[in-house]
């Protein structure tokens, strides 16, 4: 019946074939070399011997991709509610509480004012660490109030997506947030505004079959998981031999659904270049 | 029971009443249609809460090997239907139905999941899971109805999107997401109507309508039970637990507003009486088209996207 997982998994992003889980979260997955912090905060978390690249998290993204000292957050005090008094093996209001506490987030997803490459934009990011980056009705209204606002400001979006998909926790109205920000993105495109789809590890279910996958421009970073429903659940499933490169960045490429893989060190350039593309003018 | 002034009046007043229990928006009309004793039923069961046995009790209902599908619905509504196959570019997925139909004289264009009845028809529509082909079919459908006026209606029936290498390498997330978004700018009035298992995103895929129904006893949610279950208890044979916990009822869906109304079913179900429920969701449609359809296209299309630009509940 694992068939049936769909847009959400907490943790999907933790499946790949070679996470044991044990491993401590600086010791390179692919060539095992272990890092001190600020040494994989100075390679933008990318392995310096074998090119792997260790998750982001939002604010060290928005470091990392805006000119420095432009990102201004929007709607920062948006929480999470409890719509359903969701309660499992715990309450999702300690779940909440303690992410909250783990990453100094409200939710997650950021989202404000930035510029990147001198280029004025609306900028979203989201965080892994923050429950799965699971998508609830706080994560869909911040990315759809970043919509609204780069719309009215005639300014295009980036966003980086990392998510294992919907926030279960929610219920229906965490499925709810793909149509809504499905909308959203529709609202941005009727008022002509550029939308990058930047897709990092991972982007899966409900935001892969949302917002992500909407993009103007979709590019990814090498390695990434992209895909509907994770490795682990289609081999239950279905039993069938999963292809070694399965849902990564560089088979979704083969297959036709990314524009650009793009390493981490060019991600800022890239994106730039794009935005003064769209921009029309030099 | 007959409509009679003094009929309809006490339904009225039920109705009022029955959205005053709840603090619900009045259901238009098309909420709980049908006659008196219906809407006491459902008045009675809205006044308590559904326990986890109610709420296990339309997960069971709504996957009935017995339950109508989108093929039993379409015959019985329809005056006329011609099915159209394929996706114009790759294949022609059975897990989705779409075509031409007549509907009190107009003609709609009409979508939907379509499970099987025996091993080999459910093995030929692959358990109503969709590829991505079935999503490809449905924007065709859609963008048909829009060139043409026609309104459309689809019918919501999958345990979810098919998780397969080849559905993943055909871009499965991908095509949830463009088929939502065909469907957001429509002009053309759109109903969708839960008629079953409502499973995650290859059920909001066809979902994305100016009106949303659901029939008394489907499902409507993120994930399956079992699927929650296994997440987040670690264990699949937690699946009532987890029902219970994330509400996939179609109460749980009004009251947090993702649906705009509840269609009735037969006693004890669905499954026991195939043309009265037909009849039943003949009606909301009907009534839910009714609603929409003198609105201005751009109107439509405005109030759509603001619908469930609204949906969700956080805390400012």
């Amino acid at each position: 019946m694992e068939g049936r997982i769909d847009v959400t998994v907490e943790n999907r992003g933790a499946e790949r074939a070679d996470g044991d889980g044990k491993r401590h979260p600086n010791t390179c997955p692919g060539c095992h070399s272990h890092y001190r912090d600020d040494e994989l905060e100075q390679t933008l978390r990318v392995c310096p011997q074998c090119g792997h690249h260790f998750p982001v998290r939002a604010r060290e993204r928005v470091a990392q991709l805006a000119d420095r000292g432009t990102f201004v957050e929007e709607d920062a005090g948006l929480r999470s509610a409890d719509p359903l008094g969701f309660f499992d093996l715990r309450a999702y209001t300690d779940r909440l509480a303690e992410a909250e506490v783990a990453t100094g987030l409200g939710d997650a997803l950021i989202a404000g004012a930035a510029a990147i490459e001198r280029r004025p934009c609306e900028l979203a990011v989201m965080d892994f660490a923050f429950m799965g980056g699971s998508m609830g009705s706080t994560v869909g209204e911040k990315f759809a109030r970043a919509c609204e606002r780069a719309a009215a400001r005639r300014a295009p979006l980036v966003c980086v997506t990392a998510s294992g998909g919907a926030r279960m926790q929610e219920g229906i109205l965490s499925l709810m947030q793909l149509p809504k920000t499905v909308c959203a993105v529709d609202e941005l495109r009727e008022a002509r505004c550029a939308f990058i789809s930047v897709m990092s590890h991972p982007t899966t279910a409900g935001v892969l079959a949302s917002f992500a996958s909407l993009g103007d421009v979709i590019v990814s970073e090498p390695g990434a998981l992209l895909a509907f429903t994770g490795p682990r659940v289609v081999q239950q499933t279905t039993r069938e031999k999963l292809p070694d490169d399965f849902g990564l960045a560089e088979s979704n490429a083969r297959f036709g659904h990314v524009d650009a893989i793009v390493p981490r060190a060019e991600l800022r350039p890239f994106v730039g270049r794009l935005l003064s593309l769209f921009s029309r003018t030099e | 029971m007959t409509e009679t002034p003094a009929n309809q009046a006490e339904q009225l007043r039920l109705k009022e009443r029955l959205a005053r229990l709840r603090d619900l928006p009045l259901l238009r009309g098309v909420g709980v249609s049908g006659e008196m004793a219906r809407l006491k039923r459902q008045l009675e069961r809205m006044d308590a809460e559904p326990t986890a046995d109610d709420v296990w009790k339309s997960v069971e209902l709504a996957r009935h090997q017995d339950r109508p599908y989108t093929l039993d619905y379409v015959e019985r509504i329809c005056d006329d239907f011609i099915e159209l196959h394929g996706d114009r570019s790759f294949a022609d997925d059975p897990a989705v139905v779409a075509g031409l139909g007549r509907l009190d004289g107009r003609t709609v264009v009409l979508v939907g999941h379509q499970k099987g009845r025996d091993i080999r028809e459910r093995t030929h529509r692959n358990f109503g899971m969709t590829y991505p082909e079935g999503y490809r079919k449905a924007m065709r459908a859609f963008e048909l109805a829009d060139r043409h006026g026609f309104p459309v209606v689809t019918l919501v029936d999958t345990p979810g999107a098919y998780p397969g290498v080849a559905a993943e390498q055909h871009g499965q997330g991908g095509w949830i997401a463009r088929c939502q978004l065909a469907m957001a700018r429509l002009g053309v009035p759109t109903v969708a109507c839960v008629i079953g298992e409502g499973g995650s995103g290859g059920a909001v895929a066809i979902a994305l309508a100016d009106r949303v129904l659901m029939q008394e006893n489907a499902i409507y949610s993120v994930i399956s039970p079992e699927g929650c279950a296994a997440i987040l208890w670690r264990d699949a044979g937690e699946a009532k637990k987890a029902a219970a916990a994330f509400k996939p009822d179609a109460l749980h869906c009004v009251e947090l507003g993702v649906v705009d109304g509840i269609v009735p079913e037969p006693e004890p179900g669905a499954h026991t009486d195939h043309d009265e429920a037909a009849r039943l969701v003949g009606e909301s449609l009907r009534a839910a088209l009714a609603e929409v359809e003198p609105l201005d296209p751009d109107d439509r299309r405005r109030q759509r996207r603001r619908k469930f630009r609204s949906m969700g509940l956080y805390l400012e």
